[in-house]
């Protein structure tokens, strides 16, 4: 059921939709878009407004009569205005126009003599401001400079990853190699202990054997001279000394 | 013809007085039109006279001086009765 009123709510809102389109094709035919448009860079402030005559009248009036009635033209018109609305009295000269008349001598007299004045100052203003922004346009631009050059500044080094690498990698090498060198090491050393203990056991267990077997066989010698032999022995030593001593005597 | 515009389209300089009374005829009078041309005529007239970057003072003395004129013709019918004649 609310789906029918939606469906019967449809045709009116399209056909209110229409009109502003075609109202706007009738008004913007005037000035056609030809130009491409863009928002920025937004043009500049024209220096100077549109040129007023006694602050009052648009220039465009005076150039509008100029053809036709030459440089007093707009003059004699003002006069002769002026001259027919007081005489009509259309203008009516009261007591508000003597109020009038003091009020614009004393304004004009205070625009003539500090008009220059307030027109500097608010220059002064409006430059203070362009100032400030065109110092932060800059400011800005310049850090957007100097994190252009960081920027290529880390791609040159980007492009130095390699010999990093190398060197890394030269590194780990060097220290595999005086790891291995230094395993190397440990192996002969520890081979070389075993190997010298084995030896140190043969020359230990052939020394013992050595010593072994002299100590038995002097012990041997030792027991079989019996008490006989060795007087024997000592009788045949003394004899021969005698004989020595004799030829020693017969020698000197 | 060095303008072949249609006469609507034609700015109101442009038009001659015989053809003037069809081209009101031809305006937009719904209240968007109306508002949209006040919108036009303002943005004209601020644009030349006080979006600029040294204003001078004719751009709100003419201002000021269309609203005495027309705070004038307000009030003429009260300042009728000071003029200068027997019979008011």
């Amino acid at each position: 059921m609310l789906s029918r009123l939606v469906l019967r709510a449809a045709p009116a809102a399209l056909r209110a939709l229409p009109p502003p389109a075609a109202v706007g094709v009738l008004h913007t035919t005037r000035s056609l878009h030809t130009s491409q448009q863009s928002l920025a860079p937004v043009p500049p402030l024209p220096e100077k407004g549109g040129e007023v005559r006694h602050g009052l009248i648009p220039e465009e009036f005076f150039q509008f009569l100029y053809p036709k009635t030459g440089v007093t033209g707009p003059y004699m018109l003002g006069t002769g205005l002026l001259l027919y609305i007081l005489s009509k009295e259309i203008y009516v000269v009261n007591h508000e126009t003597a109020a009038a008349a003091c009020i614009l001598t004393v304004i004009i007299y205070a625009i003539k003599k500090f008009g220059g004045d307030v027109a500097a100052f608010a220059d002064k203003l409006n430059e203070e401001k362009m100032a400030t922004a065109l110092a932060m346009k800059n400011e800005a631009i310049q850090t957007l400079q100097t994190a252009i050059e960081q920027e290529k500044k880390e791609q040159w080094r980007v492009e130095g990853r390699s010999y990093l690498f190398d060197a890394k990698r030269n590194n780990i090498a060097m220290l595999l190699e005086a790891n291995y060198r230094e395993r190397l090491l440990m192996v002969y050393n520890e081979v070389k202990k075993r190997l010298d203990y084995q030896v140190a056991m043969q020359n230990l267990k052939r020394q013992k054997e050595q010593d072994h077997m002299i100590q038995w066989v002097e012990r041997s010698v030792i027991q079989s001279i019996t008490p006989q032999q060795q007087k024997e022995s000592i009788a045949k030593c003394i004899l021969d000394l005698k004989a020595l001593s004799k030829s020693a005597q017969a020698a000197v | 013809l060095p303008s072949a515009v249609l006469l609507k389209d034609m700015k109101l300089m442009d038009v001659k007085l015989g053809q003037l009374g069809s081209w009101l005829a031809m305006r937009d009078f719904t209240p968007g039109g109306i508002l949209g041309a006040i919108r036009r005529g303002y943005e004209r007239y601020y644009n030349k006279y006080i979006n600029v970057r040294k204003g001078g003072l004719g751009g709100i003395s003419m201002l000021l001086a269309g609203y005495v004129v027309l705070s004038y013709t307000w009030s003429y019918s009260h300042i009728k009765h000071d003029r200068r004649r027997k019979y008011h």
